[in-house]
């Protein structure tokens, strides 16, 4: 029986509660695909505007080191002003050398910028092909490349680099690059697999199949471009951290030859002057630093832009 | 979890007899003569060229090369530095410092990078979420010699708070601002990482059940926030072992310490090959074992794990 | 101004009595990038002790979040931007932190919706209701530990004590739910809220935990607010019903009356939709008894449905268009060591698909009909038996045949937020079939999507906006028009209306039901409700762990089912007890 003690029967207003038609599209609003979600989430942020235009830069420079200094870094050293303290028209001083802090650090901006562009470029490219096959058609093909992937992953990229580097004759920044990303691809490899086995595995991979779209198309059309973005991020990041892998082979003397002008080996040379001229070390350092930071910062803004659970909080 | 345990030990056999085969192949087998690759600018005498290659088995095919060398890897002999002395003996003496830094490197980075991230997770958006980021940001940009020699500048030359030298015995004070310089990239992944895991954590669904039992918000942070960011910690940390190796080479040779890590900093400055591919092929062995260790902790601390096909 | 219909006053001196819970005018709002956006905007809910009262909503309603804001456990963005909570008095939006967290588990109680992420996944069962136990002060160290075992076996789990060591992932769902119960119950709270907590469960197994819910809810004296989606399960549980929509109480009142009479439109909508209440008018009316419950037909599909089932029922027998004999599906898993243990997710399943019906396939999980439609759309391949399409057979078809055969035949899957490519627009998402089959030029495929379009009622517009911008029901019909691009014989829909609205349920099947007429279409209809099945099947296979239990018409199933388990399937339709106040 019905207790008496309850809520009455209570219907609101109409008025105050208007009822929609059942799931009419709201045809006003715009349509916007993944990509443009991403962008505009990126575009509000003052950390992306600050990272690009860093990159921009630092690519400027390394492409046309002419255009930030007349001083030629290598020809102009006057060993009269060694360790010398800035002056006009050399404004960071000078080196043990003679040479001019500045030039060679404008200079030296094109060696590490190739290597990193180049290690990122290679890693990235057999990492996503590897990746890709091994998750999608699985079977004793995944099996291979996964040991494979496996032992490679078993030697830390810059050990693997010194024992290869040590028994290699003179370094190039192809063969640095080169180098480097023999050690450092099965990290995004996996990656790409973990995403790939997860698009395949998705509803709509399903649905594509059942509507006869041929295997490899499927691939090429729906996996991949939904298991990209992770490796975007990881890609952009790489590319800083190979920076630092090549000037930390070169401070360690089996990186770039001392004729090559880089940051690693400015550093490294710098250290000796460390307690009286510090600068001199200071500014390549500072230098390698803020680009290193332009890459990590644009990466952190990419994973949160194409972070599907960050999207849907927005 | 001893199933669990089995089958790891079981899939680490092939990485670990192809990391070696590997590095030898990489040393012994490229084009050109290794004698050449190795001892490069300081080429033996004629006469010792005959014993070395007698040494390093380099008549024999590579394989058979390869399984001398491991076999006698097990045995315990882990091949000749440049000046003749067994690699064994050099690692005896140079380990324990190395471990000793090590140790406190990951004590640092551990204790210090998971409190960071756990108060910069719970504080997202505030301002010591956003100087914890920034920080991170930096210790990870700036690479670690630099860091190095700025820390020994400042701290050991300018503000004397230290010695920028550690003495031959590496006692645990002396080996304090190394371990703050090769924790340092480490500690910076670990406060993003954790930051990350206790952000998303504070929304999981078994966070808000927690709470609705009646439990203190202290409680619900510790066992439950706290305890499930950990897992992904201690993931990176087995992979982290890699860079914390090469740390050790760059911040032991620049402070000047006399651990493995120094001792092959050395030999790669002085170009003395032989040493360098020694020291690294049984790094890579510590390294391999010590991932191993690491899933098993993982497997510890996530029942899930162990309990998966 | 609101319409008081019935007359609550009661005679003597009940007329003081406080309720239990009070919510007035409560307003909840969440801080997004774009300001703060409300969620529930002006609820009052009335409950006093001893009573249920369910509140019912579609997504969006504000429901859940009314639930979560009783007790603050709204998550990070959200907050009580005005109204009052009463709890016996107190009200509750006032309190410290400390004070609501000594409210929390000991006076009121909470059962969350999917047991799955409600539980810690790192600590074992034992530890995480202990501590509900230990932090409600009801006992310390030894007795904590024999509070805990009596707990879990009040909630029915027969072997706590053996079970205390073990983790949530070792542990069915109903046994996952059963142990959040019990420790939503523990402290023998005044007030337990209870949030979907079996929406995530099998249809017989929600039967069982609601039933010991009701139990133990009547025997501790708690009361309890139900959140649902479900009217039918709403009205059945709970004497006092409260309708949301859109963040505001549209209707509310003793449940038996608004199902008879609902007077706002949305709540009528609700009623004549909800396939529970739907399927049981259906059978009411043909099978008219006194004392059936009056349930509101407004302008709902049921006679429409009926009038067909009949037609169809009275047109001669016709050849089997998909005919199915004796298929199994054995899967192989590596289990410990190296052996392999074999899963029969299928086990010699036989039955025949007339042109132009609608078969459903109706199990609860486990039961393999997902694997039937997977092997008639010849995604996996059968490991023994054969499928017949038109005469021809499917089996083992490679390259053109099977090209041939997919056109025919073409699915529609459940999660409307998985089967379309996020990256691909709606037009290409539907062209997608015809450029695969090499249909037509690019204008005749753009006429083509056009008229697809139509066909699902969505505007020329659309074509270009990507799914994640479109709600569930809108992608679903973007998944129908995709399947019908080839112009197929057949659907075949696993499970294509379970993850949607009531409404917009009730939309899609109505499309269907167009559709089928207009086009001559034949459906496979893969489902776990049987209510939907009484409003669109014309013939039901029932199955369970991978066999066929029952296969029959609908209408013989309903009216006269033969085995146990099918009774079990109809008895777990919600609404079967309406037996209001206890």
């Amino acid at each position: 029986m019905p207790s008496k003690r309850g809520q009455a029967h209570f219907v609101a207003e109409l008025e105050d509660t208007p009822v929609a038609p059942v799931d009419r599209l709201d045809e006003s609003q715009k349509a916007r695909s993944t990509w443009a979600d991403a962008w505009d989430s990126m575009r509000r942020r003052p950390m992306f505007w600050i990272s690009s235009v860093l990159i921009v830069l630092i690519a400027v420079i390394a492409l046309f080191p002419g255009l930030f200094t007349s001083v030629s870094p290598s020809l102009g050293c006057d060993l009269g002003k060694s360790n010398g303290g800035p002056e006009a028209g050399h404004p960071f001083g000078f080196t043990r050398q003679g040479c001019d802090v500045y030039a060679r650090t404008i200079f030296g901006t094109q060696a590490s910028v190739t290597v990193g562009l180049l290690a990122t470029a290679l890693v990235t490219l057999i990492g996503v092909v590897i990746g890709s096959l091994a998750g999608y058609y699985g079977g004793w093909l995944d099996a291979i490349v996964s040991r494979v992937g496996d032992i490679f992953f078993a030697i830390p990229t810059i050990l693997g680099a010194i024992v290869l580097m040590s028994v290699l004759p003179a370094a190039t920044p192809t063969s640095v690059a080169f180098v480097l990303s023999i050690f450092a691809w099965p990290q995004i490899a996996r990656i790409m697999r973990g995403a790939v086995l997860s698009a395949t595995n998705s509803d709509y991979v399903m649905a594509s199949t059942a509507l006869g779209v041929s295997r490899f198309r499927i691939l090429l059309r729906h996996v991949i471009p939904n298991s990209i973005a992770p490796v975007i991020v990881i890609a952009t990041v790489s590319l800083g951290t190979f920076i630092v892998a090549e000037s930390t082979l070169s401070f360690l003397g089996i990186g770039l030859p001392t004729s090559v002008m880089s940051w690693g080996n400015d550093i490294s040379q710098a250290q000796t002057s460390l307690v009286t001229n510090p600068q001199v070390l200071l500014y390549p350092a500072a230098a390698l630093s803020i680009t290193v930071l332009a890459f990590l910062m644009l990466g952190d803004i990419l994973r949160d832009a194409l972070d599907p659970k960050a999207r849907a909080l927005r | 979890m001893l199933w669990y345990t089995g089958r790891r030990v079981l899939q680490m056999i092939p990485v670990f007899f192809g990391a070696t085969f590997l590095i030898y192949f990489m040393v012994f087998s490229l084009p050109g003569d290794p004698i050449a690759a190795l001892y490069g600018d300081r080429p033996p005498a004629p006469g010792v060229i005959e014993q070395i290659r007698a040494q390093y088995n380099l008549d024999k095919p590579l394989i058979q090369q390869y399984l001398i060398y491991i076999g006698n890897f097990f045995q315990g002999d882990l091949g000749t530095t440049y000046s003749g002395r067994p690699v064994s003996d050099v690692m005896a003496g140079a380990f324990p410092i190395t471990f000793r830094l090590a140790m406190l490197a990951l004590f640092f980075e551990s204790v210090a990078g998971v409190v960071v991230g756990l108060i910069a997770g719970l504080r997202k958006g505030k301002w010591f979420d956003a100087s914890a980021l920034v920080v991170s940001l930096l210790l990870i940009s700036v690479p670690t010699f630099v860091l190095g020699f700025l820390f020994r500048l400042i701290f050991g030359v300018q503000l004397g708070w230290f010695r920028t030298t550690v003495s031959s015995e590496a006692p645990w004070g002396e080996l304090i601002l190394p371990a703050l310089v090769l924790a340092s990239v480490s500690f910076a992944y670990i406060v993003r990482l954790t930051r990350a895991s206790v952000a998303d954590n504070l929304n999981a669904d078994f966070v808000r059940t927690a709470t609705a039992k009646g439990l203190s918000r202290r409680r619900v942070v510790t066992v439950h926030v706290l305890r499930n960011s950990l897992v992904p910690v201690v993931t990176f940390l087995g992979v982290d072992l890699g860079s914390l190796m090469v740390g050790a080479i760059i911040t032991e040779g620049i402070f000047n310490i006399n651990g493995v890590g120094g001792t092959v900093y050395k030999a790669i400055v002085l170009g003395e090959s032989t040493t360098v591919v020694s020291f690294i092929a049984v790094m890579v062995v510590i390294f391999v074992l010590a991932n191993l260790l690491v899933d098993l902790l993982y497997a510890a601390l996530d029942p899930r794990i162990r309990y998966a096909k | 101004m609101s319409q008081t219909l019935t007359d609550t006053t009661p005679e003597g001196t009940e007329s003081q009595e406080q309720p239990l819970l009070q919510i007035r005018g409560l307003e909840v709002g969440f801080q997004t990038q774009r300001g703060l956006i409300p969620a529930v905007r002006g609820v009052d809910i009335t409950l006093y002790s001893g009573q249920t009262l369910a509140i019912v909503g579609e997504s969006g309603s504000g429901k859940t979040t009314t639930a979560q804001a009783i007790i603050d456990l709204l998550p990070g963005a959200g907050k009580i931007t005005g109204g009052q909570v009463l709890f016996e008095g107190r009200d509750l939006t006032k309190l410290s932190p400390k004070d609501i967290q000594a409210v929390r588990g000991n006076l009121i109680g909470y059962v969350p919706q999917d047991p799955m992420s409600n539980l810690n996944p790192v600590w074992n069962i034992g530890f995480q209701v202990e501590e509900a136990i230990k932090a409600n002060g009801l006992a310390q160290g030894k007795a904590a530990r024999a509070r805990t075992i009596q707990v879990l076996q009040e909630a029915g789990l027969s072997d706590a004590a053996d079970r205390l060591k073990q983790y949530p992932h070792q542990f069915s769902g109903g046994m996952r739910q059963r142990v959040l119960i019990g420790i939503g119950l523990s402290a023998r709270p005044k007030l337990l809220i209870a949030d979907e907590p079996t929406s995530a469960l099998d249809v017989t197994v929600q039967r069982q935990i609601l039933d010991h819910l009701g139990t133990l809810t009547r025997d501790y004296g708690t009361s309890v607010l139900f959140i649902t989606h479900d009217l039918g399960l709403a009205a059945e549980r709970a004497e006092q019903l409260v309708v949301m929509y859109k963040g505001k109480v549209v209707e509310s009142g003793p449940s038996q009356e608004i199902l008879a009479n609902p007077q706002h439109p949305y709540t009528q909508r609700l009623v004549s939709a909800a396939p529970s209440l739907a399927s049981r008018r259906i059978q009411s009316a043909k099978h008219a008894s006194v004392g059936d419950t009056a349930i509101y037909s407004g302008d709902s599909l049921d006679d429409a449905m009926v009038s067909r089932a009949a037609e169809r029922e009275s047109a001669a027998p016709v050849k089997d268009l998909i005919s199915i004999d004796n298929i199994s599906k054995v899967y192989r898993i590596r289990k410990k060591g190296l052996r392999t243990d074999e899963l029969r997710a299928v086990d010699g399943v036989s039955f025949g698909i007339q042109k132009g019906t609608t078969t459903a396939l109706v199990g609860e999980s486990g039961s393999g009909k997902s694997t039937v439609a997977k092997l008639v759309l010849q995604l996996e391949s059968i490991t023994s038996g054969a499928i017949e399409f038109d005469g021809q057979d499917v089996a083992g078809l490679k390259g053109k045949a099977l090209l041939k055969f997919r056109r025919r035949v073409q699915p529609v899957f459940q999660d409307p937020y998985g089967s379309l490519d996020p990256q691909y627009s709606v037009g290409n998402t539907i062209a997608e079939p015809l450029l695969a089959h090499g249909v037509g030029t690019a204008k005749e495929r753009q006429a083509r999507v056009k008229e697809l379009l139509d066909q699902v009622s969505l505007p020329w517009s659309s074509r270009y906006r990507y799914p994640s911008e479109l709600s569930g029901g809108q992608r679903q019909r973007i998944a129908i028009a995709r399947a019908l691009a080839l112009k197929p014989d057949v659907l075949v829909l696993d499970e294509a209306v379970s993850a949607l609205d009531v409404l917009v349920q009730g939309q899609v099947l109505n499309l269907l039901t167009e559709l089928q007429t207009e086009l001559g279409l034949t459906y496979l209809f893969i489902t776990h409700d049987l209510a939907v099945v009484r409003l669109v099947a014309d013939n039901v296979c029932v199955m369970q762990k991978g066999r066929i239990v029952e296969a029959a018409s609908t209408d013989d199933v309903f009216d006269n089912p033969q085995q146990a388990y099918t009774q079990e399937l109809l008895a777990a339709i919600p609404g079967g007890n309406f037996q209001f106040g206890r």
